[in-house]
């Protein structure tokens, strides 16, 4: 067998693409991706927003998590899947679990950081016309953070694709992951590369669109 | 409290952590309705002196009274406009000017018309949905007044609202900010370095002392800005003796 099975022309993958991305398997498998995704997101967005905002304000939980978070940022999440399936068993909330992990620490991070340098002044001028700890918590430093967090977002987002995709590449019995090891097994080259390329694309877009929102945020905190 | 003093300093004292003493024995009564200046050497603790007026620092000792009542934070019979004019950049200038009514739950409707108002008074008529960073320095500082207006507060604290806009738009606004304070017998505390601007605008000066602060001498102005232009003002041989005097006065910390 030649490259050419390997990498058949596009032709001939764009041809087996639009019969792949109709069937019932794939449609399935996106939902099942998408539905762990979103899930996984959503608890690494609001425990890492939470825990960034607490660990710029608060010393004491920045002592206690701040080393964990450094290390855990540079960790090769990968490698704790097995222990995770272990303890959620083999299925979605492994997956989940992964994708939380994989997006959570880096938001943590940025979410700190914009915090803690959000404009003093600013929170100052909100205790000056009588705000309370809420009202300088989400009118003022949470939004003087914006530019920060969505970088976090961004960065979690991009992490958070790939979660989704390891996860289930070594659970390997459910949504995309089931697919991919189901082209590469039986050599279906052409469906295995519209699906990278359907997934490459997904990943690229959602990050596209948060950078759209970083630039709009950028633009008018350009007097920072 | 005599009957006429609005804000009551009773021995003040303020150390940092630090360890640096910033003020020691403040005792000054400011008059309702007149606009005071604090004036002193740089670093004697002027800014210092108006945050803890306006709540925003706790003194190390002493009292601040304001309309007969000891303070123990900001208060709403208070508002403040600050040097670096403080102006959120996601905000557009209605929403910024209106920030002040937004804290204290006005419905949006009611604190935007107010908004409008005072946007209008400070000449910034028609810049309502402009961001911040669209305008220059002495329009946010506009703002920024407009801003303190909006709350309605007895006393407006200011700490070197004009050090950050150039001088041909200083006497402009210089001008504006006293027909605006006119009629409203509003009660300003006002912090500068510069000599000019404190014996222009105040009724009244309050001389800080070199570190650690406190009230060395008071000067009454008493210029007669009604029926003159400004520029003959500034000729005025009333208002340059004042200079001289201040001058004559704060020179001895200098050396």
């Amino acid at each position: 067998m030649g490259v050419s099975s390997i990498f058949p022309p596009i032709s001939s993958i764009l041809m087996v693409a639009s019969t792949v991305l109709s069937s019932e398997k794939f449609i399935k498998a996106i939902e099942i991706s998408l539905r762990t995704f979103a899930l996984g997101m959503t608890l690494a967005l609001l425990v890492g927003i939470g825990l960034g905002a607490l660990m710029a304000r608060v010393k004491t939980v920045r002592e206690i998590l701040g080393t964990w978070v450094n290390i855990f940022v540079s960790a090769p999440i990968s490698a704790l899947v097995p222990i995770l399936m272990g303890i959620l068993g083999i299925g979605e909330a492994t997956v989940v679990a992964t994708v939380f992990l994989f997006a959570v620490f880096v938001i943590i991070l940025d979410t700190q950081v914009g915090i803690s340098k959000a404009d003093r002044s600013l929170v100052e001028m909100g205790h000056s016309f009588g705000a309370n700890r809420y009202q300088i918590f989400t009118k003022i430093l949470i939004l003087s953070a914006l530019p920060e967090i969505l970088a976090g977002i961004r960065l979690g987002v991009i992490r958070g694709v790939k979660g989704v995709v390891i996860g289930q590449l070594l659970i390997s019995i459910i949504g995309v992951g089931e697919l991919f090891e189901l082209y590469s097994k039986h050599f279906l080259m052409e469906e295995f590369w519209s699906l990278v390329i359907v997934v490459f694309a997904f990943a690229l877009l959602l990050s596209e669109a948060i950078a759209y929102c970083e630039r709009r945020v950028e633009y008018y905190a350009g007097s920072r | 409290m005599s009957a006429d003093s609005i804000v009551k300093l009773k021995d003040i004292g303020k150390i940092y952590d630090t360890g640096v003493e910033a003020l020691k024995d403040v005792n000054f009564e400011f008059p309702v309705g007149k606009l005071s200046t604090l004036l002193g050497p740089s670093g004697c603790g002027k800014t210092t002196l108006l945050k803890i007026i306006g709540g925003l620092i706790d003194a190390t000792s002493g009292e601040v009274w304001v309309n007969g009542k000891p303070i123990s934070g900001p208060g709403p019979d208070r508002a403040f406009v600050f040097q670096d004019f403080a102006l959120m950049p996601w905000a557009t200038i209605l929403r910024n000017v209106a920030f002040g009514l937004e804290l204290r739950g006005v419905p949006k409707d009611e604190r935007l018309d107010i908004a409008r108002k005072y946007i209008k008074e400070v000449g910034l008529e028609g810049f309502e949905s402009n961001y911040p960073h669209q305008l220059s320095g002495g329009m946010r500082q506009r703002v920024g007044l407009a801003r303190a207006l909006t709350v309605d507060a007895d006393i407006i604290l200011m700490d070197e609202p004009f050090s950050s806009v150039d001088e041909q738009t200083r006497r402009k606004f210089q001008e504006d900010m006293l027909d605006l304070l006119q009629n409203r017998r509003k009660t300003v505390i006002f912090v500068t370095h510069r000599i000019e601007e404190a014996a222009y605008l105040s009724d009244l000066i309050v001389l800080l002392s070199a570190r650690p602060g406190s009230v060395s001498q008071v000067i009454k102005p008493d210029i007669d800005h009604s029926g003159k232009c400004p520029d003959e003002i500034r000729r005025d041989k009333n208002y340059l003796d004042i200079i001289d005097n201040i001058w004559r006065e704060l020179k001895v910390y200098l050396c």
